[in-house]
């Protein structure tokens, strides 16, 4: 399994290993940090190969996609991430049996339908925070390995793509990620422009990038 | 702002934004619920919102109006008289400040796992700190209520 | 609504049928929740004033109501380590009350009646509440008893030798009389006490070391015991301070315009340790608190960051200090030691984060003042708020709170929280009830943490596998020194920097332990254990080492060089025997053993571990062995262990305070200044070491082993020594 980006560390010899895996995921991150920009579907129309074309655009996506804004709750395992450096949300919390926490402990515990801010950088909120289902798990894979999932209807909650084009271009908690309250980084662009892109990508044969 | 707190209904003069904790305590004076954090990270503001545990202390009025509010003086029913025989019988309590917290969340756990593994007693309560470190008898009692229901 | 303590007498109280008033004192605060009388009296502790005697007050400790109920004020706060239960155990035993008629409430400040023998004045710490109570509270029963006994004889024209007590009834068999206390206190009241009186014999004790029910549990279960926090008065501001962000940083100017106009703020006042908003609730308060524009001045502030600091700890570290003990000779090193190990250690600050953060509700009236927290040092507080608001010490009342946890911070030498709200009251024009709060983010970055310490010990064994070397150097910040327990440093020595080193208990024939004062702006405090916290880590970590060098077992090598202290090994062979000695109970997980003394008693643990997916460390079970003495009451004794274990695991996995560059504390909430957990605390076992020694005390002894028996079943599972705590780094 992957370890936590930065965090969680045992400061012992033995783990040198763990950071050099702990340091690929930080720097993933940085890189995403650096370019805030997200290009529409226009910004591709000079490639002439559309099979190229939609591979471009899904890589452009992956901006968004592997953000860890996005990534923190598409976690592998039960427990969800939190922040840029994507350490374990604390306080601990589970997925439950439907994504929405634990009997005792369920998301809205402490989410509110919107981000609450009054407490320093506050709680983010949405109607319906929760997780995403196991099958969509993103932290830790690779961009072409999330583009097979989201296209699979076994694992992507049996949407097919108009309905996946709609999800990302209208789903509120998706858009959360544009408006994350607080002093947390959004993802770039608006998520008018990710779904125009997303529906460009899906109407160019949704083409998966090789890597 | 009206709020339905124990079956009464209250005017509150206050800005939505004020977290439902200082509507709870401050002005209603209920203060078995307590503050320890104001950020969701210790539990011990930890109060039913239709019949749901929830964080008071990050929880905005404007999101408490509408809505059932039970404090720990208004609870009853079986789970908490369970718990709260469970708790007394093995002095689960030291300082006492986080228990409000914990007996709300163990009772919310029993409402909806009425036989609970020790797994979900973790992930139930992990989200409730007891600095005192009270934790194995918490764990004992949450059992021990659990048995007494299902006798 | 309002609580009426101001205007409760004792005699009113007293004079109350069933000591309902003090119920009823409490339901005025609390509408609408309904149960007001139900209320047990220990929630009204505040409200008890002792001076005014009524029904049968003996001394100072003792009442007796016309009801039959037994009150026992506690000289010693409550918070949860158990003085309300233990000590009224002592006084209802030798008093032969029932456990069911007896109560407890705190006793008010007054140093003359109430003062803890170990300190001199009145106060908590140390794990002194049992120790130095122990023959007070019997002989308060005792006396109790005779003059309860001496009226029921002159009323039944009985003699007194006929009399018997048992159970809360005074029985004459002879003329088949019965009854209970309160039918004799009118009477009792009006005799002499007795001088001397007569105590039990420990085989005749009936409730001492029996699990009679906690006096506190019922109201901390369903939310009616009062703290602090849960105060409310007529009238009465919610007051919050904006302190300055770095230690020793003070106010150059604020604009507070902002502020004065935020909904429910009333007034913005500077005060020495910042800037005082005062208003309706503590949500205006603190939304005032947020507009405060601040500007600091940073030139007497500590601007060094904790790695520099660290760092410079580590150099003073490569030479000896002041000596706090030695024998034999250790300058010598490793000269003619067949194999020699060094080890440099460092332990970060500490913050306490008692769920319950400071609070005090002061009112300055009329040339007195009356104040309601959880003082644990009572005698210096008064003092220092009689000090700043131009009264004398008799003037300031102390109604002594249940408070939610301390773990040493509520115990401040110099009683700068006390000076705060005594500052708070006198900078407010009005004379009104004021209760300062502070939030979890000023409890975190609020400083008197932990010192942070390094250690250097330097360690070899002889040709024949016998530990022949121990020269340790500690450098850390003292506790005592400036404080009003300066005196007991000696020859440059805080006892509290070196406790628990200087006196280790192996036999070692060339030892040596000095000192180094760290120097850092940084404000510091006992933490629970104390100086125990590192030195046990350090020394139970390194002797463990070099018994493996040595090719000796742990439990045995340290049994072999403990022939002089036969606690130390009492505790030791009852944890391994308890735990089944050293093997692990499955394949991937290693147990560690550390047995340490501190504060009088002995505790052994032994930890079983394994690792987590993400390498951290899973702590499975703790068995533990306790020799406190006498034990009074064994359930709060395993109690007291279970927590010190968790308290203690949860520091040295996760906690520690750090000063960025330019010295800011870098956490401000329990999201990366983390606790533990339930999901993280072990199994726990507690076997209690039967003993006829005086009791000592249990509220700190628990922790100091955890750490220690930690790291050693780690690096047994993992070949990593952990030297630098924590072992997780939350970023």
């Amino acid at each position: 399994m992957r370890m936590p980006a930065v965090v969680n560390i045992v400061r012992t010899a033995s783990l040198a290993a763990v950071l050099g895996v702990a340091l690929l995921g930080n720097a993933q991150a940085t890189e995403i940090d650096a370019d805030q920009q997200l290009k529409g579907p226009e910004a591709f129309e000079h490639i002439e190969d559309e099979t190229e074309r939609s591979r471009a655009m899904f890589k452009e996506a992956g901006k968004v996609i592997q953000h860890p804004r996005c990534v923190n709750c598409h976690p592998v395992s039960d427990t969800p991430r939190q922040g840029m450096d994507m350490r374990p949300h604390e306080p601990p919390v589970v997925r439950g049996p439907d994504n929405h926490g634990a009997p005792g402990m369920v998301c809205s515990t402490c989410h509110q339908p919107e981000n609450v801010d009054s407490a320093g950088n506050g709680v983010p909120g949405n109607p319906n925070w929760h997780l995403a289902p196991r099958s969509m798990a993103w932290y830790g894979k690779s961009l072409a390995e999330i583009c097979t999932q989201i296209k699979d209807q076994d694992r992507n909650g049996g949407m097919d793509m108009d309905e996946l084009i709609h999800h990302m271009a209208e789903d509120s908690l998706v858009g959360w990620g544009w408006n994350p309250g607080g002093d947390r980084t959004p993802v770039p662009g608006t998520q008018e422009k990710f779904g125009e892109l997303f529906a460009a990508w899906a109407h160019s044969g949704a083409h998966c990038p090789a890597e | 702002m009206k709020i339905t707190v124990n079956g009464s209904s209250h005017e509150i003069d206050a800005p939505d934004d004020m977290p439902l904790l200082w509507a709870i305590r401050d002005r209603l004076k209920l203060t078995g619920t307590k503050y320890g954090c104001g950020v969701a990270q210790c539990g011990a503001c930890t109060v039913m919102v239709d019949g749901q545990p929830k964080r008071s202390c990050v929880t905005p009025l404007k999101f408490a109006a509408g809505h059932d509010i039970t404090t720990i003086e208004g609870m009853d029913g079986a789970e908490f008289e369970a718990i709260q025989t469970a708790w007394r019988a093995i002095d689960v309590p030291q300082c006492g400040f986080c228990q409000s917290g914990q007996v709300m969340t163990a009772t919310a756990l029993l409402k909806e796992k009425p036989a609970p593994s020790d797994t979900d007693i973790d992930n139930a309560l992990a989200g409730n700190i007891c600095r005192c470190a009270t934790y194995v008898r918490i764990r004992q009692a949450v059992r021990d209520a659990a048995d007494t229901l299902e006798a | 609504m309002s609580v009426t303590t101001t205007s409760l007498s004792r005699r009113d109280f007293l004079r109350s049928a069933a000591w309902g008033s003090a119920g009823l004192v409490i339901a005025m605060a609390l509408p609408g929740r309904g149960r007001a009388a139900t209320m047990d009296t220990q929630a009204a502790n505040s409200s008890l004033i002792a001076s005014d005697a009524a029904g049968f007050a003996p001394n100072a400790f003792v009442r007796i109501a016309p009801d039959d109920t037994v009150t026992v004020l506690i000289k010693h706060i409550e918070f949860g380590q158990g003085p309300f239960t233990g000590l009224s155990t002592l006084v209802a035993e030798e008093l032969d009350a029932d456990w069911s008629q007896m109560r407890a409430a705190s006793a008010p400040a007054n140093a003359e009646l109430y003062k803890n023998f170990a300190f001199g004045m009145q106060g908590t710490g140390g794990s002194t509440a049992i120790a130095n109570s122990y023959m007070q509270m019997r002989k308060a029963g005792a006396t109790a008893r005779v003059m309860l006994v001496q009226a029921a004889a002159e009323q039944w024209s009985v003699p007194v030798g006929e009399i018997s007590v048992d159970k809360g009834r005074i029985s004459h068999a002879g003329s088949d009389k019965s009854a209970g206390f309160g039918e004799f206190a009118e009477a009792a009241a009006k005799l002499d006490p007795p001088e001397d009186v007569a105590l039990k014999k420990a085989g005749d004790f009936r409730l001492i070391g029996t699990d009679v029910p906690k006096l506190d549990t019922n109201i901390k279960t369903n939310g009616e015991a009062l703290f602090t926090q849960d105060l409310h008065h007529d009238d009465m501001l919610t007051v919050v301070v904006a302190h300055p962000p770095q230690f020793g940083a003070t106010m150059k100017s604020v604009d507070a315009s902002a502020a004065k106009s935020t909904p429910g703020v009333v007034d913005v006042q500077p005060i020495p340790t910042g800037i005082a908003v005062y208003a309706q609730d503590t949500w205006s308060a603190l939304q005032g608190r947020r507009a405060l524009k601040v500007s600091w001045d940073t030139a007497r502030a500590e601007t060094r960051s904790t790695r520099e600091i660290t760092d410079a700890y580590r150099q003073r570290a490569q030479q000896p200090g002041r000596k706090a003990a030695s024998r034999g000779k250790p300058e010598q090193g490793g000269d003619g030691l067949a194999k020699t190990l060094t080890a440099e250690y460092s332990f970060p600050y500490l913050a306490h984060a008692p769920m319950e953060t400071l609070d005090c509700v002061i009112h300055a009236k009329d040339g007195a003042v009356e104040s309601w927290f959880g003082s644990q040092l009572q005698t210096g507080d008064q003092g220092t708020m009689a000090e700043i608001l131009g009264v004398k010490p008799a003037q300031v009342s102390i109604h002594t709170m249940y408070a939610g946890g301390s773990f040493g911070r509520r115990a401040q030498p110099g009683s700068p929280f006390a000076a705060e709200a005594a500052h708070v009251a006198k900078a407010h024009a009005k004379s009104r009830p004021l209760k300062l709060v502070w939030t979890r983010e000023d409890d975190i970055q609020g400083g008197w943490y932990r010192p942070l310490n390094v250690h250097r010990l330097s360690g070899g064994v002889d040709a024949d596998g016998n530990v022949a070397l121990w020269d340790q150097t500690i450098v850390g910040q003292s506790i005592f020194s400036g404080s009003a327990f300066a005196a007991m440093i000696k020859d440059g020595i805080d006892p509290s920097s070196v406790e628990g080193a200087e006196d280790l208990p192996y036999g070692i024939p060339n030892f040596r332990v000095t000192l180094h004062d760290g120097e850092a702006g940084v404000p510091i405090l006992w933490w629970r254990s104390v100086g125990h916290t590192h030195t046990a880590y350090s020394t139970e970590t390194f002797v463990d080492e070099l018994l493996e060098m040595a090719g000796k077992g742990p439990v045995e090598g340290r049994l072999a060089m403990l022939g002089e202290h036969p606690r130390h090994a009492g505790v030791l062979k009852a944890v391994a025997d308890l735990a089944g000695g050293l093997d692990a109970s499955e394949s991937g997980r290693a147990r560690g053993v550390a047995v340490h003394k501190s504060f009088g008693s002995y505790v052994a643990q032994i930890a079983e571990v394994s690792q987590n997916e993400d390498r951290t460390p899973k702590v499975h079970k703790v068995w533990c062995a306790v020799d406190c003495g006498v034990a009074v009451n064994p359930n709060v004794i395993r109690a007291q262990m279970e927590g010190g274990i968790g308290f203690g695991l949860g520091a040295a996995l996760y906690n520690e305070i750090t000063l960025e560059e330019g010295g800011r504390v870098a956490q401000a909430n329990f999201d990366r200044y983390r606790s533990l957990r339930i999901h993280e605390m072990p199994d726990v076992e507690v076997t209690i070491v039967t003993s006829d020694e005086d009791p000592t005390g249990v509220g700190e002894p628990g922790v100091p082993p955890i750490a220690p028996a930690l790291a050693n079943a780690w690096r047994r599972l993992t070949g990593d020594a952990i030297r630098d705590l924590p072992f997780v780094k939350i970023s």
